[in-house]
């Protein structure tokens, strides 16, 4: 009827095409592409994160040192900002507008979707109000995060503090994500495993303008948050407190070990700092002003700093010479005091003098003769030193005690090859090295070096790795112990009768007693008095009490102490006084601990 | 006249369960577009599935009225009708409420009414009856004159109530004047400025005139099937372009590449025009003049897209293309639209667990991207029996246009039909990213009472039509 009608097979045909070519459309996108699949699921998942609250840290009577308050971030996600009163919120927040704007450009910057910190840990107070007026601010919301706080600022340097990731952190421990905490010194840092506990995540579905739905997949993919192994340390809190009373105002470190155990019961450096200060909104503030102190408050000087024994350390010459037969108790050495040679005897006393009182006057000459013996008892000075080396080694010196100080200086006993590259291979000889005799020279240790020192004469040959942890205890309530390693001298117990007698000499008959002795303690120490050419002289003290039954083993140092007896050994005797009697009595203790408490050496102008 | 039980028996039931399964697949994708669990009754009045049933089942009541109605009325009032409707069309400028920027909106009550939506079925009718009349011969430039002032007309006021969308619609008559003997060269005229418009925005000007002066060439020689003389007109044009490229360089005249690439092509045409008006011959004249056309249109689109086209207009093109991606600004819609549907898979997420759907990722989904909750409930099967059963209502429409004696009844089943194609490419295609974001509605599933009521009209016209085929329609 019309010559057009063939055209219907045309117009038939494009709607055909369009069809086929939508059903093509259609297949690729809905069934071979499968990356909508995964954009829709990003759409609508939130994850939330569950941080768990890190452990608590407990002192050896159980007493809670260190735990969490809650903190709360503020978050925004970009996208869902609206307009909003900007000075309204910033009045809150107490920060400048400016700095809010540049913060949510960086937030949008990071990511239109994901929720950005905007202000980290904000007040409890702060909080509060914003809560309040939260929905005011779409976008804007509050996580809950845990941040430590401490029962009484003590023991800072052992206990560490936390702090946020950083980014090669991150990289090594897929673990951790950006704002996460992490300890990063003290045992905060060596037990972080442990006190972390395990993130939880729970996912929800969420609408186009982020608002919660429901569950993802009946919760299978959720986690719940672990919460952190709680430490028990074996700090007294007690006796740390006692000490940091002391040691104000002081530069150096004490150290205090239960001896048949290896457990620390005080370590101190100092000056410390008030660990609460690097905690919250402050921390980076106070943490430059902590770093730039001339003090050097963030130093952990009772594992790192690197200090001489001095005469601390002829206790050791002594056990030495006996385990090796060079000297007896009654070898009698000569001394003539100030005209002595090659070392010069600073005290008077009898002469010829035996081992304990060579101990009990610190005589140098009687320890530079009783080194000269094992260094010549071999071949040659260098065997001689070698053995002699080995046997300092035997007490914990030149090497780290334990795994869990972060920051742990080996200290320095320098091998003899030390000597070959000084002097040249045998141009040295015990007259070369005659200041290791008395404590000086080459030699470093730490305080903690010092304590443990101490420790093995109390044990009269052995030492149990000195640790601050001893028990890990699951959220579950089981509680690992945990063991450490005993380790032998190379002295034979029956060598320390006589060095054990004369450290209590020390105590009880020199001028030390004035500062040191404690009436019904049998305390046993010996002084160090450390020559320093940039100011007053170091006061060093190890000692242990009671001698027949060691409870506690102890050094202190104190820098610019003048002598061992002026600070050191009054504050370590004070120590074990109140650590073994539990209080101060007697009246002339009473000023001591008082005549401690005020001194101040902090001032550099103070006379040599 | 036949009796009213004859028109229920001759009225195409095929068609009309299409369309009863297309509305009620549509009612039920809207409830699980819109699904509230405050509200999960899909026959709650206040939500928008339980307004939708009301459209529907007035719609229902609309099509029997329709029915009643005698066919001959349509053929009398259909230019009564299009006139009221451009009355209507100049009135909503003036008094109707504005919605999305578009002043195209009556507004009653709560009562809103959109002239343009009839506007399609009175041009519709409008051109039946005029192509239907005696002697009417579409070769005839006053024929031309007319057809194209009877859909132009509504195309203007709808440009001027800023609905875009709409008045693309009214270019599918294209195919209806095709189907009734305007000339194919029209349609492929239209295709090729597509293609140009096209090219022309995803390529450089260079580019673009370069890929012409080839295709030019080689449709010369495919004509002639002469090597040689191709070779040669090659030569010839890249001659001239190396002359003009230099001068300008050393020289220093300073003229753009594009200008300097114009220039070429307008001599070596200018060159070969002569030459084929010297030598007469046709093919090679009507290769240039075809040829220069395109040249200028690229001009023309460049022109177009930059200066006439708004912003978001230009973005959503371009958007389309692929020149520019912005899938959190211009591009969200269709991109939230592509996650819906590709995240349905082969077999769909199921009826009401769409979360694309369920949690707004989508925006418009009850109206203009209803297809996205069909996409992600019902997945590729779901889409594909929407597909085919959106063809076979649309070749059912050819078929039903085809058997009608008279023209009018004709040209208006192939409008219907047209104008519904036209409707399902864009908006499925718009989805699916293979159709600019056109606000036009999906027939008989996007949520809406006007958009339902006026595609219900325009297709119960035609059944009504169909039903009495028989008749002689006079006019």
């Amino acid at each position: 009827m019309d010559k057009y009608a063939k055209r219907k097979f045309i117009l038939g045909a494009i709607f055909v095409f369009i069809a086929i070519v939508f059903i093509i459309r259609l297949f690729t996108i809905q069934v071979i592409d499968s990356s909508y699949k995964q954009y829709a699921t990003k759409n609508v998942l939130r994850k939330v994160i569950n941080y768990p609250a890190r452990g608590l840290i407990y002192d050896r009577n159980g007493e809670l040192l260190v735990y969490n308050k809650a903190a709360y971030d503020l978050l925004v996600t970009p996208r869902e900002v609206s307009t909003f009163d900007t000075t309204q919120l910033c009045s809150i927040l107490k920060i400048e507008q400016a700095d809010l704007m540049a913060e949510l450009k960086k937030a949008k910057k990071y990511s239109r979707y994901k929720p950005s910190v905007i202000v980290k840990q904000l007040s409890t107070e702060m909080y509060a109000m914003l809560q309040e007026k939260l929905y005011k601010y779409p976008g804007f919301f509050v996580q809950t995060r845990t941040l430590r706080e401490y029962a009484h600022p003590i023991a800072s340097h052992m206990l560490g503090y936390v702090g946020e990731v950083n980014q090669s952190q991150i990289n090594k421990d897929s673990y951790y994500s950006q704002g996460d905490y992490i300890g990063v010194t003290g045992i905060e840092r060596t037990y972080e495993k442990e006190l972390r506990g395990h993130k939880g995540v729970n996912y929800f579905l969420v609408d186009v303008h982020n608002r919660l739905k429901g569950t993802y997949n009946d919760e299978k993919n959720d986690s719940a948050a672990v919460l952190g192994n709680n430490l028990t340390t074996t700090i007294d809190s007690k006796l740390q407190s006692y000490c940091e009373l002391l040691m104000k105002n002081k530069r150096g470190a004490v150290v205090a070990i239960e001896p048949k155990t290896g457990e620390i019961l005080c370590f101190y450096s100092g000056p410390d700092y008030n660990a609460n200060l690097l905690v919250g909104r402050e921390r980076s503030k106070n943490y430059q002003l902590l770093l730039n102190d001339t003090l050097k408050p963030l130093t952990n000087r009772a594992i790192s700093a690197a200090y001489s024994p001095g005469s601390t350390f002829k206790t050791l010459n002594a056990l030495i010479a006996l385990e090796e037969g060079t000297i007896t108790e009654n070898t009698a050495v000569s001394c003539f005091g100030k005209a002595s040679s090659p070392i010069r005897c600073t005290h008077n006393h009898e002469t010829p003098i035996t081992l304990v009182g060579g101990i009990r006057e610190s005589c140098n000459p009687f320890f530079w003769n009783t080194f000269k013996t094992i260094i010549n008892k071999y071949p040659t000075s260098e065997e001689g030193y070698k053995k002699w080396r080995e046997h300092i080694l035997s007490f914990g010196l030149g090497q780290t005690l334990g795994t869990e100080f972060y920051g742990e200086s080996k200290g320095n006993i320098p091998e003899a090859s030390y000597y070959d590259r000084y002097f040249g291979k045998r141009r040295w000889n015990a007259l070369t090295v005659r200041s290791l005799s008395i404590g000086q020279g080459e030699i470093i240790v730490t305080p903690l070096q010092m304590a443990n020192m101490a420790a093995v004469i109390a044990n009269r040959g052995y030492y149990i790795d000195p640790h601050i942890v001893k028990a890990i205890e699951d959220p579950d309530q089981s509680s690992r112990k945990l063991s450490f390693e005993k380790k032998v001298s190379m002295i034979h117990p029956e060598h320390f009768t006589k060095v054990i007698e004369g450290m209590q000499e020390v105590v009880d008959q020199t001028n030390t007693r004035y500062t040191a002795h404690v009436e019904g303690i049998d305390i046993c120490g010996k002084t160090g008095t450390i020559q320093n050419s940039h100011g007053s002289d170091h006061s060093a003290f190890i000692a242990f009490a009671p001698k027949d039954d060691p409870q506690i083993a102890i050094a202190a140092y104190v820098e610019n102490g003048v002598w061992g007896a002026r600070y050191a050994a009054p504050i370590a005797s004070l120590m074990i006084e109140m650590y073994l009697n539990d209080s101060i009595t007697a009246p002339n203790r009473k000023a001591l601990e008082k005549k401690m408490i005020e001194a101040n050496l902090l001032n550099p102008n103070q006379p040599k | 006249m036949a009796s009213r039980n004859n028109i229920w028996a001759n009225l195409d039931w095929l068609t009309i369960g299409f369309y009863v399964l297309l509305v009620f697949i549509g009612w039920i994708n809207i409830y699980a577009a819109v699904y509230n669990e405050e509200h999960s009754s899909i026959l709650d009045m206040s939500q928008r599935y339980g307004k939708q049933l009301i459209w529907i089942v007035a719609g229902f009541v609309l099509a029997g009225t329709l029915i009643l109605i005698d066919s001959k009325f349509y053929v009398s009032f259909a230019y009564v009708i299009y006139i009221v409707t451009l009355v209507l069309l100049a009135a909503v400028l003036l008094i109707g409420s504005e919605v999305k920027g578009a002043r195209s909106w009556f507004q009653i009550g709560s009562f809103a009414f959109q002239p343009a939506e009839v506007s399609k079925l009175a041009t519709a009718l409008a051109l039946a009856k005029y192509m239907s009349s005696y002697n009417f011969k579409i070769e005839k430039l006053q024929s031309i004159a007319v057809i194209g002032a009877i859909i132009l007309a509504p195309i203007m006021f709808i440009f001027l109530q800023n609905d875009t969308g709409s008045a693309l619609v009214f270019a599918v008559f294209a195919f209806v004047l095709y189907r009734e003997g305007m000339s194919g060269v029209f349609l492929f005229m239209g295709l090729l400025i597509a293609m140009v418009f096209i090219i022309t925005l995803m390529l450089a000007p260079l580019v673009t005139i370069g890929i012409m002066t080839a295709a030019a060439i080689l449709v010369y020689y495919f004509m002639n099937q002469k090597f040689m003389e191709a070779i040669k007109a090659l030569g010839i044009s890249a001659s001239i372009f190396f002359i003009f490229w230099l001068t300008n360089k050393f020289l220093k005249l300073g003229f753009p590449d594009t200008r300097i690439v114009l220039f070429s092509a307008l001599l070596a045409s200018l060159i070969f025009g002569i030459y084929a008006l010297r030598h007469r011959l046709k093919n090679l004249l009507l290769v240039i003049v075809v040829y220069i056309s395109l040249v200028m249109m690229t001009f023309i689109v460049d022109y177009v897209v930059n200066d006439i086209m708004q912003p978001h207009q230009r973005a959503r093109i371009e958007e389309l293309l692929g020149i520019k991606s912005d899938p959190l600004g211009v591009g969200y819609n269709v991109n939230q639209s592509k996650i819906a549907i590709g995240s349905g898979g082969m077999w769909g997420k199921g009826f009401l667990n769409g979360t694309q759907t369920k949690f707004n990722f989508v925006p418009e989904q009850s109206t203009d991207f209803i297809f996205c909750t069909v996409g992600e409930e019902w997945g590729f099967a779901g889409t594909t029996v929407i597909i085919l059963l959106f063809l076979a209502l649309l070749l059912r429409l050819v078929f039903l246009a085809e058997r009608q004696r008279s023209v009018f009844s004709r040209v208006y089943g192939y409008s219907v039909a047209c104008i519904l194609f036209f409707h399902l490419s864009i908006n499925v295609g718009m989805t699916i990213g293979l159709a600019p974001v056109i606000g036009i509605p999906l027939p008989f599933f996007s949520y809406g009472g006007s958009s339902l009521w006026s595609f219900t009209i325009l297709l119960f016209i035609f059944l009504r039509l169909d039903a009495s085929r028989m008749e002689k329609l006079s006019y």
